[in-house]
């Protein structure tokens, strides 16, 4: 089954920007935090085609060193999330009883704070930089990785390759990796691509309010905090970091959605529009 | 449907203890000495000694989290250690802006949503259908920081037809809410859309409403009246949910509008370590969201008695 073309669109944006991303040095015209006072919030020209900031740093340059930060906190908060939420959640199924009741309570109390919500309060106990953004929005996020592990390993856990595995006296933890884990991936990469947009829109968030990534470090959601006080008179430096930023959530919401399509057996038949679908992804993230 | 009701409260008591304990854990969890933070380091042995023991803080770990679970019960939120305040009393006067903005963004959402969820499924692969797609798209993608600053340009300074900060002062002054309230309901208006979208679709291919247009009913009639009604229950039930999500969600436009709301609150008090209040406004915002989903639960059993939980 070929990806849909708003899905080979959405695949297209997020290859150009990990290859921006990994290519920044190669093709940012300057230095993202070389600072030119005389070029100071200059408007798009010729030399600076998205103009300049305050300080005269080359806005293009930013947004192109922007998308690594996007890149690397998407993916690695992600994979904490997805670590966390593999573990528990398989626990959790696997065991079942008590276990599974104990660790789906605990689910529920965690899901009782909104995402984005949680990640303000944890980033409460840490000084805000990358590498607390990575652990933050990761510790954030496992809630919906459990339940989703968890679904997937009752399911699994009745198969007869697994109960093969158990009869040879293979150990829980070697049933778990080596049986149950290759089993589940499919609905699983669904959903971390599907998590990805809402990762990388609460680091910007987090950064807008000064609580992410810190100055001077090029990132899109530092990019639009600098820029919001000048909202009136130089609006170009809000406009490329919003649009790179919406640029970059519609390619993975576009490429979410097509793996769905390819790797959830239940939106392989099709039927479903477009736009339901969309929603539907929403709301499960 | 009593049983499942009584049920389905039980359920949330684990959990809003489960959030005290959470919140309770949050407060001494933090790194530092709560009286010196509340009072600096120069005051005296003696003063801090005895705020300590005003506060309880000198009790074992257990009797503290009791302590504290019986002043919540009793509406005690704590005392800010940077505004001096009752933790409750500076909720009670942020909740009402935040509450307003919250039912601007939904009023407006659910109208715009459902009226473009239905156009689209009456007109089913139209032009507008395919504009509804990419608007839902667009709406789920959009940052609404981002939205808030360029509607701020746009309205306020461009056209300066509408306020683009404060809350207008005493009472609710609606035009100071039109622009937050589109910024914060714009990714639920398109969410409504697509879901309306997809229920008018299902529901118009029922046998019941073949048989109301084969009774000769108008084509309004039809989709408003025997279409839309049905479609709406999943809209309503999400909206339920909708609510204490985006009560939680306003922090970023109460910041981009200066609402001083619960949002602004919080932030402010994560930025000066202000812990009372932070530990407040979190296990407000986190009970609001359990009640909420809890009605939301209630009322989709008694929208549609298919639905019963184990």
């Amino acid at each position: 089954m070929k990806l849909s073309k708003g899905s080979q669109f959405g695949l297209y944006i997020v290859a150009l920007m990990t290859l921006v991303a990994i290519l920044a040095e190669t093709i940012a015209p300057y230095d993202p935090l070389q600072v030119v006072l005389k070029d100071s919030l200059q408007g798009p020209n010729f030399k600076h085609f998205m103009g300049t900031d305050l300080l005269g740093r080359d806005i293009l340059s930013r947004i192109i060193y922007g998308a690594r930060a996007s890149l690397i906190i998407g993916v690695t908060a992600t994979s904490i999330s997805l670590l966390i939420g593999l573990i528990v959640g398989s626990v959790s199924g696997y065991y079942g009883g008590w276990v599974d009741s104990l660790i789906m309570r605990l689910t529920d109390i965690f899901s009782a704070f909104p995402y984005f919500l949680m990640a303000i309060i944890i980033m409460t106990f840490f000084e805000p930089s990358m590498i607390s953004v990575f652990f933050v929005l990761g510790i954030a996020g496992w809630t919906n990785y459990a339940r989703l592990v968890r679904g997937q390993v009752i399911l699994v856990k009745v198969s007869s390759y697994v109960e093969a595995a158990r009869s040879i006296g293979a150990k829980d933890g070697r049933i778990i990796v080596h049986h149950v884990f290759p089993n589940i991936l499919s609905p699983l990469i669904v959903y971390t691509t599907m998590n990805i947009p809402g990762v990388i829109l609460a680091e910007a968030g987090l950064s807008f309010l000064g609580l992410g990534v810190q100055p001077p470090t090029p990132s899109w959601g530092v990019m639009l905090s600098e820029g919001k006080d000048f909202i009136f008179n130089a609006p170009w430096l809000i406009f490329w970091p919003g649009a790179a930023l919406l640029f970059s959530v519609i390619g993975y919401n576009l490429l979410g959605n097509g793996m769905r399509d390819r790797l959830d057996p239940r939106y392989k038949q099709g039927g479903e529009s477009n736009g339901s679908r969309l929603v539907n992804s929403c709301q499960r993230s | 449907m009593i049983r499942f009701i009584i049920w389905r409260i039980l359920q949330c008591v684990p959990v809003g203890l489960g959030i005290s304990m959470l919140t309770f854990l949050m407060l001494s969890l933090v790194p530092g000495d709560p009286v010196t933070l509340m009072l600096g380091q120069h005051a005296s042995p003696q003063i801090m000694n005895n705020v300590r023991q005003e506060l309880g803080l000198d009790l074992p770990f257990f009797s503290r989290y009791l302590q504290y679970v019986w002043n919540i019960l009793h509406g005690d939120l704590g005392r800010s250690y940077i505004q001096h305040q009752e933790v409750t009393t500076m909720l009670l006067d942020k909740i009402p802006i935040t509450f307003n903005l919250t039912l601007v963004a939904m009023t407006f959402a659910i109208t715009a949503g459902v009226l473009i969820g239905v156009l689209s499924a009456v007109k089913q692969g139209s032009p507008w259908d395919t504009f509804t797609t990419g608007f839902t798209l667009l709406g789920i993608s959009v940052p609404s920081f981002w939205l808030g600053m360029i509607l701020q340009l746009i309205f306020g300074v461009i056209l300066r037809i509408l306020p683009v900060s404060g809350s207008g002062g005493e009472g609710f002054q609606l035009q100071y809410y039109i622009l937050p309230g589109f910024t914060l309901g714009f990714a639920s208006m398109a969410i409504y859309a697509g879901l309306t979208r997809s229920g008018m679709l299902d529901v118009l291919g029922q046998d019941y409403i073949r048989t109301a247009r084969a009774k000769g009913l108008s084509k309004p009639v039809v989709v408003l009246k025997h279409g839309l009604k049905n479609a709406l229950i999943p809209v309503t039930t999400h909206a339920g949910m909708d609510f204490a999500s985006l009560m939680g969600g306003t922090v970023l436009t109460e910041m981009i509008f200066s609402l001083p709301g619960i949002g602004t609150m919080l932030i402010n008090a994560v930025s000066r370590r202000d812990y009372p209040v932070v530990q407040g406004v979190t296990l407000f915002l986190a009970l609001v969201f359990v009640l909420v989903n809890l009605l939301a639960d209630i009322l989709y059993a008694v929208l549609d008695p298919r639905i019963r939980y184990d």
